[in-house]
């Protein structure tokens, strides 16, 4: 955010970061964050829509009780890369390559010795696919926490920073201390693989477990890499659209360090049916729950903040209201499999794919699409139609539930995760759930067509069309190259909303 | 460029300690990663060490304790003579500069060499995990486990020498253009950290690897 801005060059008028230049070269090897992020945006969103396809072809097969659209292998490998395809190059961005290249099908998670003994495919790249993408996060959060530390603009207290940024801080944080430990396990694989010597394999010696040790010492961190930005991203867009200042800022900022810290100490709950110790267990259950704590802790004051407020209903606000009921409903069932007998009785079922798919898909999908529709303005400088938006917005929170609801209830009566075959009285479970995904899927196109509509025959946005506080709304839109003309010295808190005169309040009529 | 910013300060600072805080920032934040993946080697080898122990121990015993000394004496005196170039550097004296950082580069390179050494003499024990590993023991699998650690261990380690002397081998010819002044040394004194830091690893491995339990 203060990035940049002390150089005196001057920028033409009309001339923007878009329009700086237009060959290949000028965007892939740029060094503009904002066309950065726009190459983040397209591959992520690209990546997006090749996870959701496997997505929709594993809930054609489940349609149906029998195995009859794939093979029990072909299917290990849609749900695999489903899995990798989404966590790897959607929600913990970063550079794609060689997952493209050949089937895995150990699950996302690699465990040994799935990924030793019996999988024959594309392991071995796949893991270096992995390490190279674990390079680009490490780089990632190194570059956002030396930039928050040292490149503030004068007066940009850590107090005045907007919550955004307190959430990346986090993120990165946990980008910094717990990528490198997944790094080495991976290239423990990788060698072990290479070299057919055993690390994880018991005929060998090794210790299976000990790899599901690493693996989530960093893979349960890595979930807070995903939800943390979007959570950063909600505390924007709710007191813009509350017209009022953000309640408990500090404990908005502190809770995002709170959850970067518990989000190290509770891996074991992915484990308690790993044969590791019941009284390692019964640690790792408590500290679960106190990751609650934090969460509750932004939820309440979200909540508080709109209390009295003046809610304006624009899409990115509809975005923030299903983030609220979605990520509860993903944390409290939560809770439930924190807590040790209940997740003997619900572990590998449904009711874990239906949890991480609320917080994942109901977090922090909701916070990117908020995130997208709320700075769309600011990125190209036109604005989207309104109805379109919202009707979208709409049609994803059905589709959602529609899609995932059913799999609580279906985990909880026993079906496990990862079979392709299921007995018939678990059918109807499935065809709503995949009637669900079908409305989910058009919700997710209708985005895609009103945006890049928007590009070409939207109305000019103005720099800041929904009178937000915040730097970047003070610059036009699109922002040019070198961001600010003179830096900027701020002076006030952030998300000062409350002693903005009434007349300036909103001028976008839905 | 506005007209206060010497040459070397890039267009995102406002001035040169602005720049040399960030870059320190950022190779200490940094090194905190590098702490984390060697951190998780280490971690599987004291769980490894402590359920193996007797075969860790035997493992240990194959290796040249003499050959794995001199390398830290070695290292030790590189990194003395890495901390000289970087005052050197900051006093802006070039030809002691170039010439500590040549000498932390040789001692870099007789380390490898030394290190190389007792690869080959392992190799010709067949003590290389995987490929026809051959050891009288009553447990060869878990020797040959103890041998996959140190492999890795000390070959991620001698990839990072390997790097620094790259590194070094850069500065040597930014200090040769005179790219350096005493406004402008981070370079130097960034790689100082990071050499540092390797030498650190290495006394970490050595007595894990070499000297704790042996007969």
């Amino acid at each position: 955010m203060s990035n940049g801005g002390s150089t005196s060059q001057h920028n033409g008028a009309g001339e923007n970061y878009l329009t700086a230049g237009y060959g290949l070269k000028s965007w892939l090897l740029t060094t503009d964050h904002k066309r950065i992020a726009i190459l983040y945006l397209i591959t992520i969103s690209i990546f997006f829509a090749l996870g959701g396809l496997f997505a929709v072809l594993i809930r054609l097969e489940l349609l149906t009780p029998a195995g009859d659209l794939f093979s029990s292998d072909t299917y290990n490998k849609l749900f695999t890369m489903h899995g990798l395809v989404m966590i790897f190059f959607f929600l913990i961005p970063s550079i794609p390559a060689v997952v493209l290249l050949g089937g895995v099908d150990t699950g996302w998670t690699f465990y040994a010795p799935y990924s030793e003994a019996y999988s024959n495919t594309a392991v071995g790249l796949t893991a270096i696919g992995v390490f190279i993408t674990g390079f680009s996060s490490i780089l990632t959060g190194l570059n956002f926490i030396v930039t928050i530390h040292k490149m503030r603009a004068p007066g940009l207290t850590w107090f005045r920073l907007p919550l955004f940024v307190w959430a990346h801080y986090a993120t990165s944080l946990i980008m910094l201390l717990g990528t490198p430990v997944v790094a080495i396990s991976i290239l423990l694989v990788f060698l072990e693989r290479v070299f057919g010597i055993g690390i994880f394999d018991p005929a060998l010696g090794g210790d299976p477990v000990l790899f599901q040790h690493l693996f989530w010492f960093y893979s349960h961190p890595a979930v807070y890499i995903m939800i943390l930005p979007s959570m950063g991203v909600i505390s924007e867009i709710i007191t813009c659209f509350s017209r009022k200042r953000i309640f408990g800022y500090s404990f908005i900022a502190f809770s995002s360090l709170a959850i970067a810290i518990l989000g190290f100490l509770v891996w074991g709950h992915h484990m308690f049916v790993s044969s590791q110790s019941i009284y390692a267990g019964m640690v790792f259950s408590i500290l679960t729950m106190m990751v609650a704590i934090p969460s509750a802790v932004k939820v309440f004051n979200w909540t508080a903040t709109m209390y009295k407020g003046t809610i304006i209903y624009q899409t990115p606000m509809l975005y923030v209201f299903g983030f609220l009921g979605l990520f509860t409903v993903g944390g409290l069932t939560g809770l439930f499999l924190g807590t040790l007998g209940l997740d003997v009785h619900v572990h590998d079922t449904y009711f874990v794919v239906a949890h991480f798919h609320y917080i994942m898909v109901g977090g922090a999908i909701m916070g990117y699409l908020g995130g997208l529709h709320y700075w769309w303005p600011k990125i190209t400088g036109r604005m989207y139609s309104e109805a379109w938006a919202k009707l979208s917005a709409v049609i994803i929170f059905i589709g959602f539930n529609l899609t995932f609801f059913p799999q609580f209830l279906v985990g909880y009566l026993g079906m496990p995760r990862r079979y392709h075959v299921y007995p018939p009285e678990f059918q109807i479970y499935h065809v709503l759930s995949t009637a669900g995904a079908s409305v989910l899927a058009v919700g997710y196109l209708f985005p895609l067509v009103y945006l890049l509509w928007s590009l070409a025959y939207g109305e000019k946005a103005g720099p800041n069309p929904w009178q937000a506080k915040g730097l970047e709304w003070t610059i036009p839109s699109p922002p040019p190259t070198y961001n600010f003309d003179v830096t900027p010295v701020v002076t006030e808190e952030a998300y000062d909303y409350e002693s903005m005169p009434r007349e300036a309040q909103f001028v976008i009529e839905p | 460029m506005s007209s206060n910013h010497s040459g070397v300060v890039a267009h995102q600072f406002d001035d040169a300690v602005q720049q040399r805080e960030t870059a320190n920032l950022g190779m200490w934040a940094f090194l905190i990663t590098e702490v984390m993946m060697f951190g998780g080697l280490f971690a599987s080898y004291g769980y490894y060490r402590w359920k193996f122990h007797d075969a860790f121990v035997e493992g240990s015993n194959h290796l040249d304790y003499l050959l794995g000394a001199t390398n830290t004496g070695v290292l030790i005196c590189s990194s003395f003579t890495m901390a000289l170039a970087v005052q050197a550097a900051q006093a802006g004296k070039r030809k002691s500069t170039i010439v500590f950082l040549l000498l932390t580069m040789v001692l870099g390179l007789a380390f490898l060499g030394i290190k190389a050494v007792e690869y080959t003499e392992k190799y010709e024990h067949h003590l290389i995990p995987g490929h026809g590993f051959q050891v009288a023991s009553a447990h060869p699998n878990l020797v040959e486990l103890f041998f996959a650690f140190y492999f890795t261990m000390t070959g991620l380690h001698a990839l990072h020498m390997i790097i620094g002397l790259v590194v070094l081998s850069i500065l040597v010819s930014m200090a040769w253009r005179n790219r350096f002044s005493t406004d402008y040394y981070s370079p130097v004194e960034n790689a100082g950290i990071y050499w540092h830091f390797v030498d650190i690893v290495w006394i970490f491995l050595f007595p894990f690897l070499y000297l704790i339990g042996r007969s």
